[in-house]
């Protein structure tokens, strides 16, 4: 079984070897091979000269994309590359590695095609802002409208997908802030997907790529494009 | 002729021979030139035929004629401004395609 981690990365020399070395920790202790692949999105600071010296895949970005594009770059060399699986995991350590055996194993058993790891499931570790908190809560319940699924932690971003799922992203994935609209694209193209519990830190270096004063537009655009992709796939078919 | 006639006929040649120099130079492409092209055509023309503007004002039924050209000038510069949005769209999308294939295509040649 191959298994691709896909962490996007923007500036994050400060945390990024901690992030692939984890990850490569992992793949010794199991039986899986598991590759890290570093999608660099056009780091300003040292990220590409670090990666180049990891043990890991980089992919360079010449032009900076956002987390949507980067990542999606992440899902189509799994993709191509013949990869069972694919996780996304964040650059900045707020997830850790070890939990990767978790999604893997989930997805196993209960044959589910996404899986994602929730902060609000067993309520342990780094929790969020209540602000953010808020925001979660609100895409959660507009999926719930929308699709009748119910993802405890609609924003996160620690993620396990499998062929089928990949084969979609390759396709389509939103630029900005694609979390809570790839739940309703998930849901439309009949994947099945599963939550589990993860303990997240605090983002160990970095900044969020969501600001203060970003977040109103955060919430307008994301309800527009989840709206959009609803009526886009829904009425492909 | 009327001053303002001479000024706004002078302007508008000098816009269009302005457009033909950008096109010349591959500053413009002809596909985006049309629009240009065609305002100053009709600026040219109601330039010379100052009647025309309150004939089709009379006959569309709008009794200010002024009235007629900033609601047509600005209909046309809106509907303008969505085919630039929807341009920008495409060129955006492709732009996203290319740097995913780059960035792939790099990594293959570096493994080699």
């Amino acid at each position: 079984m191959k298994v691709a981690v896909i962490v996007p990365a923007y500036n994050e020399e400060k945390s990024i070897s901690m992030v692939v070395n984890d990850i490569n920790r992992l793949a010794n202790e199991n039986n899986f091979e598991i590759d890290a692949v570093v999608v660099n999105d056009c780091s300003k600071d040292s990220t590409s000269e670090i990666i180049s010296k990891l043990n890991c895949i980089a992919l360079n970005l010449p032009i900076n994309l956002g987390i949507g594009g980067a990542v999606q770059t992440g899902f189509k060399y799994a993709f191509e590359n013949g990869y069972d699986y694919a996780i996304q995991i964040d650059g900045d350590g707020q997830h850790p590695a070890d939990e990767i055996p978790k999604l893997i194993n989930f997805s196993v058993s209960n044959n589910c095609d996404v899986v994602i790891g929730s902060r609000f499931i067993s309520n342990e570790g780094f929790q969020s802002s209540s602000i953010r908190r808020l925001g979660i809560n609100y895409f959660k319940n507009l999926n719930r409208f929308l699709v009748g699924v119910t993802i405890n932690d609609s924003t996160s971003g620690y993620r396990l997908l499998n062929r089928k799922a990949l084969e979609i992203v390759t396709e389509y994935y939103p630029d900005e802030y694609p979390e809570p609209e790839a739940i309703i694209l998930y849901s439309l193209n009949g994947l099945k997907m599963g939550e589990v519990p993860v303990t997240m830190k605090e983002r160990q270096g970095g900044v969020s790529s969501i600001g203060k004063s970003a977040s109103v537009y955060y919430m307008f655009k994301v309800t527009l494009a989840i709206l959009f992709t609803f009526i886009r796939v829904k009425f492909k078919k | 002729m009327v001053r303002i006639q001479i000024i706004a006929i002078v302007a508008s040649v000098m816009f269009l021979l302005y457009i033909a120099r950008l096109i010349i130079k591959g500053k413009l492409r002809e596909e985006y030139s049309i629009v240009w092209i065609v305002c100053t055509v009709v600026l040219i023309l109601f330039s010379f035929w100052r009647n025309g503007l309150e004939i089709i004002a009379h006959t569309l039924g709008v009794f200010e004629a002024p009235n007629l050209v900033f609601t047509g000038a600005l209909f046309a510069t809106f509907i303008y401004l969505l085919h630039l949005s929807v341009v920008v769209s495409k060129l955006h999308s492709q732009n996203k395609q290319l740097a995913q294939d780059i960035a792939l295509l790099k990594e293959k040649l570096e493994k080699k």
